[in-house]
Protein backbone atom coordinates (compact mmCIF):
# COMPACT_ATOMS: atom_id res chain seq x y z
CA UNK A 1 0.00 0.00 0.00
CA UNK A 2 1.01 3.08 -0.77
CA UNK A 3 2.69 5.52 2.13
CA UNK A 4 3.46 9.34 1.77
CA UNK A 5 7.15 9.01 0.34
CA UNK A 6 9.93 11.15 1.19
CA UNK A 7 13.13 10.66 -0.22
CA UNK A 8 16.04 10.27 2.31
CA UNK A 9 17.87 11.58 -0.47
CA UNK A 10 16.20 14.39 -2.61
CA UNK A 11 17.94 14.23 -6.12
CA UNK A 12 17.33 18.12 -6.40
CA UNK A 13 18.57 20.86 -3.54
CA UNK A 14 15.61 22.86 -4.72
CA UNK A 15 12.94 20.15 -6.12
CA UNK A 16 9.81 22.15 -5.66
CA UNK A 17 11.45 24.97 -8.22
CA UNK A 18 11.62 22.60 -11.41
CA UNK A 19 7.65 22.79 -12.50
CA UNK A 20 7.59 26.50 -12.28
CA UNK A 21 10.87 26.96 -14.32
CA UNK A 22 9.37 24.55 -16.60
CA UNK A 23 5.97 25.74 -17.01
CA UNK A 24 7.27 28.44 -19.29
CA UNK A 25 7.27 26.57 -22.30
CA UNK A 26 3.98 24.76 -22.86
CA UNK A 27 4.50 24.18 -26.77
CA UNK A 28 7.41 21.48 -25.92
CA UNK A 29 5.35 19.73 -23.55
CA UNK A 30 2.11 19.89 -25.16
CA UNK A 31 2.47 16.34 -26.51
CA UNK A 32 3.46 15.51 -22.67
CA UNK A 33 0.05 17.12 -21.53
CA UNK A 34 -2.18 15.21 -24.44
CA UNK A 35 -0.39 11.73 -23.09
CA UNK A 36 -1.74 12.61 -20.00
CA UNK A 37 -5.21 13.63 -21.24
CA UNK A 38 -4.89 10.38 -23.29
CA UNK A 39 -4.19 8.06 -20.56
CA UNK A 40 -6.58 9.71 -18.35
CA UNK A 41 -9.41 9.00 -20.96
CA UNK A 42 -8.28 5.26 -21.08
CA UNK A 43 -8.10 4.89 -17.64
CA UNK A 44 -12.19 5.71 -17.47
CA UNK A 45 -12.71 3.95 -20.38
CA UNK A 46 -11.38 0.98 -18.72
CA UNK A 47 -14.53 0.60 -16.09
CA UNK A 48 -16.82 -0.39 -17.93
CA UNK A 49 -19.54 -2.00 -15.84
CA UNK A 50 -19.01 1.49 -13.77
CA UNK A 51 -19.54 3.50 -17.16
CA UNK A 52 -23.02 1.41 -17.77
CA UNK A 53 -24.33 1.81 -14.09
CA UNK A 54 -23.86 5.86 -14.77
CA UNK A 55 -25.41 5.85 -18.20
CA UNK A 56 -28.28 4.01 -16.64
CA UNK A 57 -28.80 6.41 -13.69
CA UNK A 58 -28.26 9.47 -15.55
CA UNK A 59 -30.87 8.39 -17.87
CA UNK A 60 -33.42 7.29 -15.33
CA UNK A 61 -32.64 10.99 -13.36
CA UNK A 62 -33.29 12.71 -16.62
CA UNK A 63 -36.69 11.07 -16.90
CA UNK A 64 -37.80 11.59 -13.80
CA UNK A 65 -36.87 15.40 -13.91
CA UNK A 66 -37.92 15.59 -17.52
CA UNK A 67 -41.68 15.00 -16.34
CA UNK A 68 -41.27 17.54 -13.53
CA UNK A 69 -40.56 19.83 -16.23
CA UNK A 70 -43.25 19.00 -18.62
CA UNK A 71 -45.60 19.46 -15.62
CA UNK A 72 -44.58 22.93 -15.09
CA UNK A 73 -43.94 24.20 -18.85
CA UNK A 74 -47.55 22.63 -19.40
CA UNK A 75 -49.19 25.13 -17.32
CA UNK A 76 -46.27 28.04 -17.75
CA UNK A 77 -45.30 27.58 -21.90
CA UNK A 78 -42.75 29.57 -22.66
CA UNK A 79 -41.83 29.89 -19.14
CA UNK A 80 -38.48 31.71 -19.09
CA UNK A 81 -38.03 32.16 -22.68
CA UNK A 82 -38.00 28.27 -23.63
CA UNK A 83 -40.85 26.23 -25.06
CA UNK A 84 -41.96 22.74 -23.78
CA UNK A 85 -39.19 21.23 -26.57
CA UNK A 86 -36.24 23.59 -25.27
CA UNK A 87 -36.91 22.91 -21.70
CA UNK A 88 -37.18 19.02 -22.28
CA UNK A 89 -33.57 19.46 -23.78
CA UNK A 90 -32.44 21.65 -21.82
CA UNK A 91 -32.96 18.71 -19.15
CA UNK A 92 -31.10 16.28 -21.16
CA UNK A 93 -28.47 18.02 -22.44
CA UNK A 94 -27.92 19.08 -18.61
CA UNK A 95 -27.54 15.05 -17.84
CA UNK A 96 -25.54 14.68 -20.45
CA UNK A 97 -23.32 17.92 -19.31
CA UNK A 98 -23.26 16.43 -15.19
CA UNK A 99 -20.40 13.79 -15.71
CA UNK A 100 -18.35 16.20 -18.26
CA UNK A 101 -18.51 18.80 -15.56
CA UNK A 102 -18.00 16.67 -12.91
CA UNK A 103 -20.96 19.18 -11.54
CA UNK A 104 -21.09 16.90 -8.01
CA UNK A 105 -17.39 17.66 -7.69
CA UNK A 106 -15.26 14.73 -8.71
CA UNK A 107 -12.98 13.84 -11.51
CA UNK A 108 -9.26 15.01 -11.08
CA UNK A 109 -10.43 16.10 -7.94
CA UNK A 110 -11.01 13.11 -5.93
CA UNK A 111 -7.05 12.09 -6.90
CA UNK A 112 -5.78 15.52 -5.89
CA UNK A 113 -7.33 15.10 -2.56
CA UNK A 114 -6.93 11.75 -1.32
CA UNK A 115 -2.99 12.72 -2.83
CA UNK A 116 -2.80 15.51 -0.63
CA UNK A 117 -4.13 13.53 2.50
CA UNK A 118 -1.72 10.26 2.05
CA UNK A 119 1.01 12.53 0.85
CA UNK A 120 1.85 11.48 -3.07
CA UNK A 121 1.17 14.74 -3.76
CA UNK A 122 4.97 14.94 -3.00
CA UNK A 123 6.03 12.86 -5.54
CA UNK A 124 3.71 15.32 -7.63
CA UNK A 125 5.20 18.05 -6.88
CA UNK A 126 8.51 16.65 -7.71
CA UNK A 127 7.60 16.10 -11.25
CA UNK A 128 9.01 18.39 -13.99
CA UNK A 129 5.86 20.16 -14.78
CA UNK A 130 3.37 22.72 -14.15
CA UNK A 131 0.25 20.88 -11.69
CA UNK A 132 -2.40 22.39 -12.75
CA UNK A 133 -2.04 22.08 -16.74
CA UNK A 134 -1.29 18.13 -15.80
CA UNK A 135 -4.05 17.85 -13.92
CA UNK A 136 -6.41 20.34 -16.68
CA UNK A 137 -5.22 18.17 -19.05
CA UNK A 138 -5.99 14.50 -17.23
CA UNK A 139 -9.31 15.97 -16.32
CA UNK A 140 -10.16 17.01 -20.02
CA UNK A 141 -9.21 13.51 -20.89
CA UNK A 142 -11.71 12.23 -18.31
CA UNK A 143 -14.17 14.90 -19.60
CA UNK A 144 -13.64 13.64 -23.17
CA UNK A 145 -14.73 10.38 -21.98
CA UNK A 146 -17.59 10.93 -19.94
CA UNK A 147 -18.96 13.21 -22.95
CA UNK A 148 -18.98 9.83 -25.22
CA UNK A 149 -20.29 8.08 -23.00
CA UNK A 150 -22.75 8.87 -20.01
CA UNK A 151 -23.51 11.69 -22.44
CA UNK A 152 -24.62 10.82 -25.56
CA UNK A 153 -26.41 7.43 -24.51
CA UNK A 154 -29.05 9.29 -21.98
CA UNK A 155 -29.43 12.25 -24.91
CA UNK A 156 -29.71 9.57 -27.71
CA UNK A 157 -32.75 7.54 -25.32
CA UNK A 158 -34.09 11.24 -23.88
CA UNK A 159 -34.28 11.98 -27.47
CA UNK A 160 -36.80 8.86 -28.25
CA UNK A 161 -39.35 9.44 -25.79
CA UNK A 162 -39.37 13.14 -25.56
CA UNK A 163 -39.25 15.69 -28.21
CA UNK A 164 -35.97 17.17 -28.44
CA UNK A 165 -34.71 20.60 -30.01
CA UNK A 166 -31.85 20.03 -32.32
CA UNK A 167 -30.24 23.19 -33.65
CA UNK A 168 -32.35 24.73 -36.60
CA UNK A 169 -32.14 26.69 -39.19
CA UNK A 170 -29.63 27.58 -42.31
CA UNK A 171 -27.02 24.74 -43.27
CA UNK A 172 -24.04 27.54 -41.51
CA UNK A 173 -26.46 28.88 -38.96
CA UNK A 174 -26.47 24.54 -37.78
CA UNK A 175 -23.01 24.39 -38.63
CA UNK A 176 -22.12 27.45 -36.43
CA UNK A 177 -24.07 26.61 -33.61
CA UNK A 178 -22.64 23.02 -33.52
CA UNK A 179 -19.09 24.33 -33.69
CA UNK A 180 -19.89 27.23 -30.97
CA UNK A 181 -21.53 24.55 -28.58
CA UNK A 182 -18.22 22.34 -29.27
CA UNK A 183 -16.32 25.12 -27.93
CA UNK A 184 -18.58 26.26 -25.13
CA UNK A 185 -18.50 22.85 -23.82
CA UNK A 186 -14.50 22.59 -24.09
CA UNK A 187 -14.70 25.95 -21.99
CA UNK A 188 -17.71 24.70 -19.24
CA UNK A 189 -15.19 21.49 -18.43
CA UNK A 190 -12.08 24.35 -18.00
CA UNK A 191 -14.02 26.30 -16.22
CA UNK A 192 -14.91 23.23 -14.01
CA UNK A 193 -11.46 22.16 -14.02
CA UNK A 194 -10.23 25.29 -12.56
CA UNK A 195 -12.72 25.87 -9.71
CA UNK A 196 -12.72 22.21 -8.34
CA UNK A 197 -8.66 22.65 -8.85
CA UNK A 198 -8.65 25.83 -6.20
CA UNK A 199 -10.93 23.80 -3.96
CA UNK A 200 -8.75 20.56 -3.97
CA UNK A 201 -5.56 22.93 -2.85
CA UNK A 202 -7.33 24.20 -0.19
CA UNK A 203 -6.69 20.76 1.30
CA UNK A 204 -3.50 21.72 1.89
CA UNK A 205 -4.73 24.03 4.37
CA UNK A 206 -7.59 22.65 5.63
CA UNK A 207 -6.64 18.85 5.60
CA UNK A 208 -9.78 17.73 5.23
CA UNK A 209 -11.33 19.13 2.27
CA UNK A 210 -15.07 18.23 2.71
CA UNK A 211 -16.55 21.04 3.68
CA UNK A 212 -15.38 23.26 1.26
CA UNK A 213 -16.18 21.01 -1.35
CA UNK A 214 -19.75 20.87 -0.34
CA UNK A 215 -19.91 24.03 -0.27
CA UNK A 216 -18.59 24.86 -3.95
CA UNK A 217 -20.56 21.73 -5.35
CA UNK A 218 -23.86 23.27 -3.74
CA UNK A 219 -23.04 26.78 -5.39
CA UNK A 220 -22.34 25.16 -8.70
CA UNK A 221 -25.52 22.84 -8.79
CA UNK A 222 -27.33 26.13 -8.27
CA UNK A 223 -25.58 28.80 -9.83
CA UNK A 224 -24.57 26.79 -13.05
CA UNK A 225 -28.39 26.24 -14.11
CA UNK A 226 -28.20 22.61 -14.03
CA UNK A 227 -30.84 22.50 -11.54
CA UNK A 228 -33.50 24.95 -13.61
CA UNK A 229 -32.53 27.91 -16.07
CA UNK A 230 -31.44 30.89 -14.44
CA UNK A 231 -33.89 32.93 -16.29
CA UNK A 232 -36.53 30.86 -13.64
CA UNK A 233 -34.85 32.95 -10.66
CA UNK A 234 -36.15 35.99 -9.21
CA UNK A 235 -35.00 38.57 -12.39
CA UNK A 236 -32.18 40.27 -10.19
CA UNK A 237 -30.29 36.99 -8.87
CA UNK A 238 -30.76 35.77 -12.50
CA UNK A 239 -28.81 38.91 -13.90
CA UNK A 240 -26.21 38.50 -11.94
CA UNK A 241 -26.02 34.53 -11.80
CA UNK A 242 -25.70 34.88 -15.30
CA UNK A 243 -22.58 36.56 -15.16
CA UNK A 244 -20.83 34.22 -12.42
CA UNK A 245 -18.48 31.59 -13.41
CA UNK A 246 -20.90 28.92 -12.43
CA UNK A 247 -23.32 29.95 -15.71
CA UNK A 248 -19.87 29.07 -17.52
CA UNK A 249 -20.50 25.27 -16.39
CA UNK A 250 -24.17 24.70 -17.78
CA UNK A 251 -26.58 27.76 -19.13
CA UNK A 252 -23.81 29.22 -21.74
CA UNK A 253 -23.38 25.66 -23.36
CA UNK A 254 -27.25 24.81 -23.44
CA UNK A 255 -28.12 28.22 -24.28
CA UNK A 256 -25.93 27.87 -26.98
CA UNK A 257 -27.14 24.81 -27.59
CA UNK A 258 -30.84 25.59 -27.97
CA UNK A 259 -29.96 28.58 -30.19
CA UNK A 260 -30.78 31.22 -27.48
CA UNK A 261 -27.28 32.68 -27.84
CA UNK A 262 -26.89 33.18 -31.52
CA UNK A 263 -23.98 36.13 -32.90
CA UNK A 264 -23.43 38.80 -30.64
CA UNK A 265 -24.82 37.05 -27.95
CA UNK A 266 -22.84 33.65 -28.62
CA UNK A 267 -19.49 35.68 -28.83
CA UNK A 268 -20.20 36.95 -25.46
CA UNK A 269 -21.05 34.03 -24.06
CA UNK A 270 -17.93 32.91 -24.88
CA UNK A 271 -15.83 35.69 -23.91
CA UNK A 272 -17.12 35.28 -20.27
CA UNK A 273 -16.14 31.74 -20.49
CA UNK A 274 -12.96 32.63 -21.92
CA UNK A 275 -12.49 35.26 -19.14
CA UNK A 276 -13.29 33.39 -16.15
CA UNK A 277 -11.09 30.35 -17.55
CA UNK A 278 -8.08 33.26 -17.53
CA UNK A 279 -9.13 34.54 -14.22
CA UNK A 280 -9.50 30.97 -12.39
CA UNK A 281 -6.25 30.12 -14.13
CA UNK A 282 -4.34 32.88 -13.10
CA UNK A 283 -5.69 32.07 -9.35
CA UNK A 284 -4.75 28.78 -9.37
CA UNK A 285 -1.16 29.35 -10.42
CA UNK A 286 -0.98 31.71 -7.77
CA UNK A 287 -2.75 29.11 -5.34
CA UNK A 288 -0.19 26.00 -6.34
CA UNK A 289 2.58 29.16 -5.82
CA UNK A 290 1.99 29.33 -2.39
CA UNK A 291 1.09 25.25 -2.04
CA UNK A 292 4.58 24.71 -2.69
CA UNK A 293 5.78 27.34 -0.32
CA UNK A 294 3.65 25.92 1.95
CA UNK A 295 3.95 22.17 1.75
CA UNK A 296 6.02 19.51 4.87
CA UNK A 297 6.59 15.51 3.14
CA UNK A 298 6.11 14.09 6.26
CA UNK A 299 8.49 10.97 6.51
CA UNK A 300 7.32 7.69 6.57
CA UNK B 1 -31.72 -12.47 33.97
CA UNK B 2 -34.91 -13.45 31.84
CA UNK B 3 -32.67 -15.24 29.38
CA UNK B 4 -32.21 -18.37 31.90
CA UNK B 5 -36.52 -18.20 32.60
CA UNK B 6 -37.41 -19.03 28.98
CA UNK B 7 -35.53 -20.08 26.47
CA UNK B 8 -35.43 -17.24 23.15
CA UNK B 9 -35.71 -18.42 19.66
CA UNK B 10 -32.68 -18.59 17.86
CA UNK B 11 -32.87 -15.91 15.70
CA UNK B 12 -33.91 -13.53 18.37
CA UNK B 13 -30.22 -14.23 19.93
CA UNK B 14 -28.69 -13.31 16.92
CA UNK B 15 -30.45 -10.46 16.08
CA UNK B 16 -29.74 -8.91 19.13
CA UNK B 17 -25.58 -9.53 18.67
CA UNK B 18 -25.88 -8.25 15.40
CA UNK B 19 -27.22 -5.03 16.74
CA UNK B 20 -24.61 -4.64 19.50
CA UNK B 21 -21.86 -5.27 16.16
CA UNK B 22 -24.01 -2.61 14.99
CA UNK B 23 -23.74 -0.32 18.11
CA UNK B 24 -19.93 -0.81 18.65
CA UNK B 25 -19.25 -0.08 15.11
CA UNK B 26 -21.04 2.77 14.21
CA UNK B 27 -19.92 4.03 18.15
CA UNK B 28 -16.38 3.89 16.81
CA UNK B 29 -16.54 5.59 13.59
CA UNK B 30 -18.72 8.47 15.50
CA UNK B 31 -16.20 8.62 18.16
CA UNK B 32 -13.59 8.94 15.34
CA UNK B 33 -15.89 11.71 13.05
CA UNK B 34 -16.21 13.78 16.30
CA UNK B 35 -12.35 13.92 17.21
CA UNK B 36 -12.73 16.47 13.83
CA UNK B 37 -15.26 18.14 15.38
CA UNK B 38 -15.13 21.30 12.60
CA UNK B 39 -15.11 19.15 9.79
CA UNK B 40 -18.04 17.40 11.30
CA UNK B 41 -19.99 20.44 11.59
CA UNK B 42 -19.88 21.76 8.24
CA UNK B 43 -20.45 18.58 6.63
CA UNK B 44 -23.49 18.30 8.59
CA UNK B 45 -24.83 21.32 7.74
CA UNK B 46 -23.59 20.91 3.93
CA UNK B 47 -25.46 17.79 4.00
CA UNK B 48 -28.59 19.77 4.88
CA UNK B 49 -27.69 22.50 2.39
CA UNK B 50 -27.23 19.84 -0.52
CA UNK B 51 -30.42 18.14 0.46
CA UNK B 52 -32.30 22.08 0.67
CA UNK B 53 -31.53 22.52 -2.99
CA UNK B 54 -33.75 20.37 -4.35
CA UNK B 55 -36.74 22.19 -2.45
CA UNK B 56 -34.98 25.52 -3.42
CA UNK B 57 -36.24 23.59 -7.16
CA UNK B 58 -39.92 22.96 -6.02
CA UNK B 59 -40.00 26.68 -4.50
CA UNK B 60 -38.57 28.04 -7.50
CA UNK B 61 -41.18 26.50 -9.73
CA UNK B 62 -44.00 27.61 -7.73
CA UNK B 63 -43.07 31.11 -8.44
CA UNK B 64 -44.35 30.70 -11.85
CA UNK B 65 -47.20 28.30 -10.73
CA UNK B 66 -49.94 27.63 -8.04
CA UNK B 67 -50.05 23.86 -8.38
CA UNK B 68 -47.88 21.59 -9.78
CA UNK B 69 -50.08 18.19 -10.88
CA UNK B 70 -53.13 19.21 -9.37
CA UNK B 71 -51.31 19.49 -5.94
CA UNK B 72 -49.90 22.63 -4.14
CA UNK B 73 -46.68 24.00 -2.68
CA UNK B 74 -47.49 22.38 0.98
CA UNK B 75 -48.87 19.06 -0.46
CA UNK B 76 -45.78 18.60 -2.47
CA UNK B 77 -43.55 19.68 0.86
CA UNK B 78 -45.36 17.09 2.56
CA UNK B 79 -44.05 15.19 -0.33
CA UNK B 80 -40.73 16.56 -0.45
CA UNK B 81 -40.48 16.16 3.33
CA UNK B 82 -41.39 12.69 3.68
CA UNK B 83 -39.72 11.40 0.90
CA UNK B 84 -36.48 12.94 2.37
CA UNK B 85 -36.78 11.64 5.68
CA UNK B 86 -37.11 8.28 4.56
CA UNK B 87 -34.39 8.34 2.68
CA UNK B 88 -32.11 9.87 5.06
CA UNK B 89 -32.87 8.11 7.71
CA UNK B 90 -32.25 4.56 5.47
CA UNK B 91 -28.77 6.31 4.46
CA UNK B 92 -28.02 7.61 7.99
CA UNK B 93 -28.27 3.51 9.14
CA UNK B 94 -27.19 1.51 6.46
CA UNK B 95 -26.33 4.07 3.48
CA UNK B 96 -22.76 3.06 4.18
CA UNK B 97 -23.49 -0.17 2.39
CA UNK B 98 -22.91 2.05 -0.74
CA UNK B 99 -19.01 1.66 -0.70
CA UNK B 100 -19.19 -2.39 -0.34
CA UNK B 101 -17.66 -2.57 -4.36
CA UNK B 102 -14.62 -0.63 -3.35
CA UNK B 103 -14.36 -2.97 0.04
CA UNK B 104 -15.22 -6.31 -2.51
CA UNK B 105 -11.96 -4.73 -4.49
CA UNK B 106 -9.45 -3.75 -2.28
CA UNK B 107 -10.42 -7.16 -0.54
CA UNK B 108 -11.22 -5.93 2.71
CA UNK B 109 -14.94 -7.67 2.58
CA UNK B 110 -12.26 -10.74 4.22
CA UNK B 111 -11.65 -8.61 7.17
CA UNK B 112 -15.23 -8.39 7.95
CA UNK B 113 -15.81 -12.06 7.69
CA UNK B 114 -13.26 -13.28 9.75
CA UNK B 115 -14.58 -11.42 12.70
CA UNK B 116 -16.97 -13.21 14.68
CA UNK B 117 -20.30 -10.79 13.87
CA UNK B 118 -22.88 -10.49 11.40
CA UNK B 119 -21.38 -9.26 8.21
CA UNK B 120 -24.35 -7.31 7.58
CA UNK B 121 -24.14 -5.34 10.67
CA UNK B 122 -20.51 -4.72 10.24
CA UNK B 123 -20.97 -3.30 6.58
CA UNK B 124 -24.01 -1.28 7.48
CA UNK B 125 -22.37 0.47 11.08
CA UNK B 126 -18.90 0.63 8.55
CA UNK B 127 -17.84 4.70 8.39
CA UNK B 128 -20.84 5.06 10.08
CA UNK B 129 -21.55 9.09 9.44
CA UNK B 130 -23.89 11.35 11.87
CA UNK B 131 -23.32 14.07 9.35
CA UNK B 132 -26.21 12.41 7.51
CA UNK B 133 -28.51 13.54 9.64
CA UNK B 134 -27.93 17.18 8.34
CA UNK B 135 -30.58 15.96 5.71
CA UNK B 136 -33.00 13.89 8.18
CA UNK B 137 -33.47 17.22 10.18
CA UNK B 138 -33.62 19.72 6.89
CA UNK B 139 -36.54 17.43 5.80
CA UNK B 140 -38.37 17.20 9.01
CA UNK B 141 -37.99 21.24 9.20
CA UNK B 142 -39.78 21.20 5.58
CA UNK B 143 -42.51 18.76 6.62
CA UNK B 144 -43.05 20.80 9.90
CA UNK B 145 -43.83 23.58 7.85
CA UNK B 146 -46.27 21.70 5.31
CA UNK B 147 -47.59 20.20 8.21
CA UNK B 148 -48.29 23.78 9.53
CA UNK B 149 -49.56 24.89 6.29
CA UNK B 150 -51.97 22.01 5.67
CA UNK B 151 -54.16 21.97 8.76
CA UNK B 152 -54.77 18.50 8.82
CA UNK B 153 -57.27 17.01 10.65
CA UNK B 154 -55.12 14.70 13.22
CA UNK B 155 -57.16 11.79 13.95
CA UNK B 156 -56.22 8.57 15.45
CA UNK B 157 -55.62 6.62 12.59
CA UNK B 158 -54.06 9.57 10.68
CA UNK B 159 -51.20 9.67 13.36
CA UNK B 160 -51.22 6.37 13.15
CA UNK B 161 -50.28 6.08 9.00
CA UNK B 162 -47.92 8.78 9.56
CA UNK B 163 -45.59 6.83 12.02
CA UNK B 164 -46.04 3.93 10.05
CA UNK B 165 -44.95 6.18 6.87
CA UNK B 166 -41.76 6.85 8.08
CA UNK B 167 -40.86 3.23 9.58
CA UNK B 168 -41.82 1.76 6.52
CA UNK B 169 -40.36 4.05 4.27
CA UNK B 170 -37.09 4.23 5.81
CA UNK B 171 -37.27 -0.03 5.63
CA UNK B 172 -38.22 0.20 2.34
CA UNK B 173 -35.10 2.45 1.13
CA UNK B 174 -33.27 0.92 3.68
CA UNK B 175 -33.85 -2.57 1.62
CA UNK B 176 -33.04 -0.76 -1.58
CA UNK B 177 -29.56 -0.25 -0.21
CA UNK B 178 -29.01 -3.45 0.85
CA UNK B 179 -30.23 -5.26 -2.32
CA UNK B 180 -27.64 -2.89 -3.93
CA UNK B 181 -24.74 -3.71 -1.96
CA UNK B 182 -25.39 -6.88 -2.80
CA UNK B 183 -25.47 -6.74 -6.61
CA UNK B 184 -22.13 -5.14 -6.16
CA UNK B 185 -20.58 -8.31 -4.61
CA UNK B 186 -21.52 -9.56 -8.83
CA UNK B 187 -20.86 -6.40 -10.26
CA UNK B 188 -18.09 -4.52 -8.18
CA UNK B 189 -18.08 -1.58 -10.13
CA UNK B 190 -21.32 -0.83 -10.83
CA UNK B 191 -22.37 1.21 -7.49
CA UNK B 192 -23.86 3.44 -9.36
CA UNK B 193 -26.70 1.87 -10.39
CA UNK B 194 -28.79 1.69 -7.04
CA UNK B 195 -28.82 5.59 -7.02
CA UNK B 196 -31.77 5.05 -9.72
CA UNK B 197 -33.62 3.89 -6.78
CA UNK B 198 -32.59 5.57 -3.80
CA UNK B 199 -31.90 9.15 -4.81
CA UNK B 200 -33.35 8.81 -8.05
CA UNK B 201 -36.56 7.20 -6.51
CA UNK B 202 -36.62 10.20 -3.12
CA UNK B 203 -35.99 12.59 -6.08
CA UNK B 204 -39.41 11.04 -8.15
CA UNK B 205 -41.63 10.83 -4.86
CA UNK B 206 -41.41 14.53 -4.31
CA UNK B 207 -43.28 15.07 -7.06
CA UNK B 208 -46.98 14.26 -7.17
CA UNK B 209 -47.84 10.73 -8.92
CA UNK B 210 -49.89 12.93 -11.29
CA UNK B 211 -47.09 14.62 -13.10
CA UNK B 212 -45.33 11.19 -14.49
CA UNK B 213 -46.59 8.85 -17.06
CA UNK B 214 -48.86 6.46 -16.07
CA UNK B 215 -46.42 3.17 -16.70
CA UNK B 216 -43.60 4.53 -14.64
CA UNK B 217 -45.90 4.98 -11.58
CA UNK B 218 -47.45 1.57 -12.15
CA UNK B 219 -43.66 0.21 -11.95
CA UNK B 220 -43.48 2.45 -8.83
CA UNK B 221 -46.62 0.34 -7.35
CA UNK B 222 -46.13 -3.15 -9.05
CA UNK B 223 -42.75 -3.22 -9.79
CA UNK B 224 -39.79 -1.65 -7.23
CA UNK B 225 -42.72 -0.24 -4.89
CA UNK B 226 -41.43 3.12 -3.66
CA UNK B 227 -45.06 4.22 -4.15
CA UNK B 228 -45.35 2.52 -0.70
CA UNK B 229 -42.81 5.25 1.20
CA UNK B 230 -45.24 8.12 0.37
CA UNK B 231 -47.32 8.30 -2.25
CA UNK B 232 -50.26 6.25 -1.58
CA UNK B 233 -50.03 7.11 2.01
CA UNK B 234 -50.20 10.84 1.17
CA UNK B 235 -53.56 10.45 -0.57
CA UNK B 236 -54.75 9.27 2.65
CA UNK B 237 -53.34 11.85 4.88
CA UNK B 238 -53.66 15.00 2.70
CA UNK B 239 -57.51 13.37 1.52
CA UNK B 240 -56.64 13.39 -2.00
CA UNK B 241 -58.25 11.62 -4.81
CA UNK B 242 -56.15 8.78 -6.36
CA UNK B 243 -54.81 9.66 -10.03
CA UNK B 244 -52.70 6.25 -10.03
CA UNK B 245 -56.22 3.53 -10.28
CA UNK B 246 -55.38 1.01 -7.73
CA UNK B 247 -56.79 -0.80 -5.11
CA UNK B 248 -58.05 2.03 -2.09
CA UNK B 249 -56.62 -0.85 0.36
CA UNK B 250 -52.99 -0.01 -1.56
CA UNK B 251 -52.90 3.43 0.67
CA UNK B 252 -52.44 1.27 4.36
CA UNK B 253 -50.59 -1.71 2.32
CA UNK B 254 -47.12 0.30 2.95
CA UNK B 255 -46.50 -2.52 6.07
CA UNK B 256 -46.73 -5.08 3.35
CA UNK B 257 -44.91 -3.64 1.01
CA UNK B 258 -41.68 -2.73 3.15
CA UNK B 259 -42.02 -6.63 4.66
CA UNK B 260 -42.27 -7.73 1.11
CA UNK B 261 -38.96 -5.35 0.00
CA UNK B 262 -36.69 -6.42 3.84
CA UNK B 263 -37.39 -10.31 2.46
CA UNK B 264 -36.17 -9.72 -0.67
CA UNK B 265 -33.34 -7.69 0.32
CA UNK B 266 -32.76 -9.91 2.69
CA UNK B 267 -32.47 -12.88 -0.11
CA UNK B 268 -30.35 -10.99 -2.97
CA UNK B 269 -27.87 -10.12 0.09
CA UNK B 270 -27.49 -13.73 0.87
CA UNK B 271 -26.96 -14.78 -2.86
CA UNK B 272 -24.36 -12.03 -2.89
CA UNK B 273 -22.64 -12.65 0.10
CA UNK B 274 -22.58 -16.39 -0.56
CA UNK B 275 -21.11 -16.22 -3.93
CA UNK B 276 -18.47 -13.78 -2.78
CA UNK B 277 -15.09 -14.69 -3.72
CA UNK B 278 -12.07 -13.09 -2.29
CA UNK B 279 -9.72 -10.77 -4.51
CA UNK B 280 -7.03 -12.87 -2.30
CA UNK B 281 -4.84 -9.33 -1.65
Amino acid sequence: MAQSLAPAHPPDPTPFRTFRTLSGRPGGSLRLYAAVARGSFRRYAGYRAATWAGVFTNTVFGFFIAYTYQALWQIRPHLGGYDLSAALTYVWLGQALLMPIAAMGGGVQDDIEARIINGDIAVDLYRPVDQQLWWLSADLGRAGYHLLSRGIVPLLVGGLFFHLRMPAGSPAAQALTWAGATVSVALAVTVSFLLRYLAALTGFWLMDPRGVRQVTVVLGMFFSGFLLPLSLLPSTLAAVAQQLPWAAMVQIPLDVFLQRRTGAALAQGLLLQLGWAGLLLGAGQLLQRAVVRKVVVQGG
Amino acid sequence: MAESLSVPPPWYGRTREALRAYRLVAGMWLRASLAYRTSFWITTVGNAVTSLLDFVVIAVMFQHTTTLGGWTLPQVAFLYGTSGLTLGLADLLVGSLDQLGQRVRDGSVDTVLVRPAAALAQLSADRFALRRAGRVVQNLLVLGWSLWELQLDWTGPKLLVMAVLVVCGTVIFGSAFVAGAAFQFFATDAAEVQNSVTYGGATMLQYPPSVFARDLVRGAVYGIPLAFVNWLPALYLLGLPDPIGVPGWFRFASPLAALLCAAAAGLAWRAGIRSYRSTGS
